[in-house]
């Protein structure tokens, strides 16, 4: 484990629910672990949506005030230099989706780059539209390292459709993740798929990591 | 399985728009409808579309009037206060009689408001929103899916009658990802003879224009338009009815309201209780007949909204009075919860 993990990708690809599901995981091994949430582009469905969760584990959530408060402005964290000052934090960085909410790490990189201990992930997800293919990915991902200036280290498979993800939908997404990978030449570090379907994949999937999903506001009011 | 997508509701309502023809968006960011812009933005240089974000609400408007006097399908979307900078150009849109597509993505007002989802801007939708006489079709989607199919709908409709067709979703309908499946059928655009694409020196020019100064040729154009909407309520009213055939008490409620209803009446009947929810799927024209038969065999109709009660007036008039029509509504941005609901339809039962 890196001391940094960056999770970007593309707009709702997934990255928030990883990233609280990696903090709780990284927390098992990890004293002092925090989420830094740099979401510049929605000021929806953040991971403040999962405070209590993170608190009850002892995960510091560094995150703007405003964000879920519906003031709707691009801010970030004041604490957020505690990223890269405290090197006692094991930091995961979630980061708003596409090229534009890559555009933050501008401020962090120099320090990150310098310290060299991090690892920068890229979320993909077949069932999305607009990466539905591999060309497709490759092209948000290279907007993405052009916008932040930095490269992937690695890839993480959450093909999923939501509540409707089954089984067979995670195996047939296999195919679309290697080639994606062959094509960034990036490994495929996990494939996170929600927990109520893990068992039925384990041993058929290299690298499972099953999520327990957050539910935000709306999925709590309806089926 | 495996031709369905993850989208956000904001998404599918682009992305139906491209299925259904569009090739021409103008609009303006405001949350929380910015997913429709950004996708448009992405996806339209590489189809040879035209994405472009105007210097305002009421530019993008107005190119949407220019591109639907070309005779080509175009679209604009916001969210509650942009509809209202747009509301002069819909106006004008309906008074030149041109087909357009306009997405209202609600969220709270009055005035900016929030950015939470809101169900405020029925009246305005309704009942024409901009000056003079007129209407728009008015369609409300309550899941993903709905976003996309009543996207292409609205594009079908709105050709067919020359009329202006909004797409009224709310923030919670804008934001929320659900599979959605893309593959369906499409009516290609009639032919438009009306439409300004250059004579070539073969016909007579045509004058697309909302201004008419001789009050005689004003009035038999107000009356012919209103005679194209009653075709417009006769063939093209839709609603879902849901446990309705032996209900004793009926729920009002459209688009994100009525997926919180549907949960509340399960539970209800759950318990015994005989109600059903009458779902309007076209908030205009708006479907009467479903409200004037529950009133003959309800005891109570209960209009569950996100606002103070808008639809609330006709669900009374549509029930002619019959039966006592209440309100059970969150505002602000709020969303009633299916306890608040059922609490409500408890409260009727007894």
């Amino acid at each position: 484990m890196k001391r940094i993990t960056l999770i970007l990708g593309h707009y709702g690809s997934g990255k928030t629910n990883i990233a609280v599901n990696l903090a709780l995981s990284y927390r098992k091994e990890r004293e002092h672990v925090a989420i830094a949430d740099l979401d510049i582009v929605n000021p929806y469905f953040r991971t403040k949506d999962s405070l209590d969760l993170l608190n009850e584990n002892g995960i510091r959530l560094i995150v703007s005030d405003y964000a879920n408060t519906n003031i709707d402005i691009p801010a970030l964290p004041q604490d957020m230099y505690a990223v890269t000052d405290d090197k006692s934090l094991t930091c995961i960085l979630d980061i708003g989706g596409d090229d534009r909410g890559a555009l933050v790490l501008g401020r962090l990189r120099p320090e990150i780059l310098k310290e060299n201990d991090y690892e920068m992930l890229l979320v993909i997800n077949k069932y999305r539209p607009l990466t539905a293919d591999a060309p497709a990915t490759l092209e948000v991902m290279q907007e993405i390292e052009a916008a932040a200036n930095m490269r992937f280290t690695g890839i993480i498979n959450n093909s999923n459709l939501g509540r409707e993800t089954t089984a067979e939908a995670v195996l047939a997404s296999l195919p679309y993740a290697e080639e994606v990978s062959k094509l960034t030449s990036l490994p495929i570090v996990m494939t996170t798929v929600k927990e109520e379907i893990a068992p039925e994949l384990m041993g058929k999937v290299e690298n499972l990591f099953p999520l327990a999903l957050q539910k935000n506001f709306i999925e709590s009011k309806i089926n | 399985m495996a031709d369905k997508v993850l989208m956000k509701g904001n998404e599918a309502i682009a992305e139906a728009a491209i299925k259904a023809g569009c090739r021409h968006y103008f609009g303006y960011p405001i949350t929380p409808q910015t997913e429709v812009a950004a996708y448009m933005a992405k996806r339209m240089p590489k189809i040879g579309g035209t994405f472009l974000q105007a210097e305002s609400e009421i530019a993008a408007i107005n190119m949407v009037y220019g591109v639907a006097s070309a005779g080509l399908r175009v679209m604009t979307s916001s969210s509650s206060p942009g509809i209202s900078l747009k509301g002069e150009g819909i106006s004008y849109l309906a008074g030149a009689d041109l087909p357009a597509l306009v997405v209202n993505v609600q969220r709270g007002g009055p005035g900016l408001g929030g950015i939470q989802p809101s169900q405020s801007d029925y009246f305005q939708s309704t009942r024409g929103g901009g000056h003079g006489d007129y209407h728009m079709i008015v369609l409300a989607p309550s899941s993903v899916q709905e976003m996309a199919e009543l996207t292409v709908k609205a594009f079908e409709l709105a050709d067919k009658y020359r009329m202006t067709a909004m797409v009224l979703a709310d923030g919670t309908m804008g934001q929320m990802m659900e599979p959605v499946s893309l593959d369906f059928d499409v009516t290609p655009p009639p032919e438009k003879p009306w439409a300004t694409t250059g004579t070539e020196m073969k016909r007579k020019h045509n004058i697309v224009n909302s201004l008419s100064l001789v009050p005689e040729e004003l009035e038999k154009l107000n009356i012919a338009r209103f005679e194209r909407y009653e075709q417009v309520k006769q063939n093209e009213t839709r609603y879902e009815e849901y446990m309705m055939d032996d209900a004793e008490i009926a729920i009002a409620a459209f688009g994100i309201a009525a997926r919180v209803s549907k949960n509340a009446v399960n539970e209800a009947r759950k318990r015994g209780v005989k109600v059903g929810l009458i779902r309007p799927i076209t908030l205009w024209p708006f479907p009467e007949a479903p409200f004037k038969k529950a009133a003959e065999h309800v005891k109570q109709i209960i209009s569950v909204e996100l606002n103070m009660g808008q639809m609330i007036e006709d669900v009374r008039l549509a029930s002619e009075c019959k039966v006592p029509v209440t309100l059970c509504n969150r505002v602000g941005g709020m969303i009633p919860s299916p306890e608040q609901v059922l609490d409500a339809i408890l409260k009727a039962s007894k």
